[in-house]
């Protein structure tokens, strides 16, 4: 793999300014985001932010009625927009995989897992023998801690956790520069969650692949990523390293996130916030970030953030009006 | 399950006719007379051919009687062609109906679900989807309308086809070029407009599957990970709406010994679906029971069948317990 661009500085993936539309919605309203090799970077935010819809643009798997208006997306140095047909295909998992919701339906029913692996690896590279291919399966199931005789199982014999590593399997099959996870967990129960997200830790890890998890569990969060973008009515809101945002969180909805999430030592009341969305479907001003500490980026172009510490500004009950 | 069906279905149709007002008995008598003016001892004839007929056995002993007859293929005399038996009446009609019909189902399932499948495809050109519509226009003509339209324009306008018969009086039955290309020649009319007819029902059927699919994520994943488009057309997104359509395939196949009634008729073609025509026409129940015991024989098979093959199709559905 070509790691020497890390040295030039450039990041893997670079998304200046991408506008993403659903008719008359716009829910991705001008995005900056940058990953650099080998990171993990969370996307969070509510349903409806824009996260998922930013991350299938990075795939260019928008359907209609929705399309990318406007921006670049550059991945290793290649512009993903201009791409089409062949090239598109060829650049989709083999530098950009997929590993989706873990819902029930990712994996085709009357296909055996063994053949969804593979036809996945033989769409990017045709020369192997059919032994070897096999034998590149059995070794991915082995990577994700699957028994070898998943390859000829079908996906209706596997649990939720089963067919979730299926599809991690599925997407290190070719070593990709970038994974998008999207709420990879988010359909399993906790201890099946805790395994499936070691598991892709391991496997990202093994692979030195860059990773951006989409979620809204911080708690998963916390533990797997390396930094945080906070999403909120198709903009970022808030960008830092994982402890900085933790340990200090400026943007209103940012620690509003981190607030909602329960704790066993403390019991705090179950306050939730009205935070008032923007109607989404009218244009609105793309909020400028600002570097409040290194690497620490937010929204300030409202009131409703603020520099001082959360200790101090925790108690506010905050509305964010925009648009 | 299969014995059920079949038993319920035959004593249904056991009972109907027993509703129903009239005797077959004395409305061939009564034909008679009509045709002749005056038949010589027509009661007397009444009597002896319903006891010859078993007509006035007890009903209980009619109905052993019927269920042991409909078991061993025996269906008795025509009640309207006295001397013939239903058995060799069915058995002469039947290889024309599922001959033309095996040929038109199967033509009409391909095309109109390769019809559906495009419709329903978002890479099809847009020529194609504005076209494929069209075609469909058809369906909503009846059968017999669109038979008539064709005997009007090939027969009796182009002049290319023959008008009517399942083969021309010239060419010897048998196994020889003549008589094949006649029975061919004499086909395809019928089996154009069971095609053009039937062919929108199943790309509506395929149509719909394809887009409740297009929604899956299975698809969005086989997108993502840069399979050729055509992989995930078949393999991906047919493969999966196909399934319903089977099942109305095995189904209709059931149904194909009954024939399509009127265009049949309309063709004059010697089939099952002619027979029941001329059968229901004269009141001649042994033929109609013989034609619909047969029916639900071949509709229970054909769902059994269904049963049976589903499993190959479908790796969800299994008939041994599941360990998971």
């Amino acid at each position: 793999m070509t790691r020497d661009m890390t040295r030039s500085g450039e990041p893997l993936l670079r998304i200046d300014d991408v506008h993403v539309h659903y008719g008359r919605v716009i829910a991705v309203n001008g995005v900056d985001l940058t990953v650099s090799r080998g990171e993990t970077l969370g996307l969070v935010g509510e349903s409806g932010s824009g996260k998922s819809t930013l991350a299938m643009a990075i795939l260019r798997l928008i359907t209609p009625p929705g399309r990318i208006v406007s921006g670049r997306i550059h991945l290793n140095g290649v512009d993903i927009l201009s791409t089409g047909g062949r090239q598109l295909r060829q650049l989709r998992w083999t530098d950009v995989s997929l590993i989706p919701q873990g819902s029930m339906n990712s994996l085709n029913p009357v296909m055996r897992i063994g053949d969804q692996i593979q036809d996945a690896i033989e769409a990017h590279d045709r020369r192997q023998t059919k032994d070897s291919l096999r034998q590149r399966v059995l070794s991915l199931l082995d990577m994700v801690r699957l028994p070898a005789r998943v390859y000829g199982m079908y996906p209706h014999e596997l649990s939720g956790g089963m067919k979730q590593r299926v599809c991690i399997a599925m997407a290190i099959a070719l070593g990709p520069s970038l994974i998008i996870a999207d709420e990879p967990t988010s359909a399993l129960d906790v201890v099946v969650q805790k395994t499936v997200a070691e598991t892709l830790l391991k496997v990202k890890e093994e692979l030195n692949s860059s990773m951006i998890l989409v979620g809204h569990d911080m708690a998963l969060q916390a533990q797997l990523v390396d930094r945080i973008a906070v999403m909120y009515a198709g903009n970022i809101v808030e960008v830092a390293p994982v402890a900085e945002l933790f340990s200090n969180p400026v943007h209103a909805y940012t620690r509003h996130l981190i607030a909602s999430v329960p704790s066993i030592t403390e019991r705090k009341p179950l306050v939730v916030k009205e935070f008032q969305r923007p109607d989404l479907t009218t244009a609105r001003p793309k909020p400028e970030l600002r570097e409040v500490s290194p690497g620490h980026l937010v929204a300030l172009d409202d009131e409703h953030s603020d520099r001082r510490t959360s200790g101090e500004a925790s108690e506010r009950e905050e509305v964010i009006p925009r648009g | 399950m299969f014995a059920f069906t079949v038993w319920l279905s035959a004593t249904i149709m056991f009972a109907i006719p027993q509703l129903a007002p009239g005797d077959p008995v004395s409305a061939m008598v009564t034909r008679l007379t009509q045709q002749a003016g005056f038949v010589e001892g027509s009661a007397g004839m009444i009597e002896a051919w319903r006891e010859r007929f078993g007509l006035d056995d007890p009903l209980l002993i009619q109905y052993a009687q019927y269920l042991k007859n409909m078991l061993t293929f025996d269906y008795g005399y025509s009640l309207s062609q006295f001397p013939v038996e239903v058995e060799t009446m069915i058995a002469d009609a039947i290889p024309w109906t599922i001959g033309l019909l095996t040929i038109a189902t199967i033509i009409s399932f391909i095309a109109g679900t390769v019809v559906g499948a495009l419709m329903a495809w978002r890479r099809s050109p847009a020529l194609l989807r504005l076209l494929l519509p069209l075609t469909l226009t058809f369906t909503a003509i009846p059968f017999f309308i669109l038979g008539m339209l064709l005997i009007y324009l090939f027969v009796f306008g182009l002049e290319i086809f023959p008008v009517a018969g399942g083969y021309d009086s010239t060419a010897m039955p048998g196994f020889n070029v003549d008589f094949i290309a006649s029975v061919i020649e004499h086909g395809t009319l019928p089996a154009l407009s069971i095609v053009i007819g039937s062919m929108g029902f199943w790309a509506l059927g395929m149509r719909g599957m394809m887009i409740t699919i297009e929604g899956e994520d299975y698809l969005t994943l086989a997108q993502a990970k840069g399979l050729n488009p055509l992989r995930i057309l078949f393999r991906y997104q047919i493969r999966n709406a196909i399934l319903p359509q089977f099942t109305a395939l095995m189904l209709s196949f059931g149904h194909i010994v009954g024939g399509t009634v009127l265009v049949e008729y309309i063709f004059g073609y010697p089939g099952t679906g002619s027979l029941l025509f001329r059968a229901l026409s004269n009141s001649d129940f042994t033929v109609t029971q013989g034609i619909v015991f047969i029916l639900i024989l071949t509709t229970a098979a054909a769902v059994l069948v269904v049963d049976l093959i589903y499993p190959l199709l479908d790796p969800r559905i299994t008939y041994e317990r599941s360990s998971t």
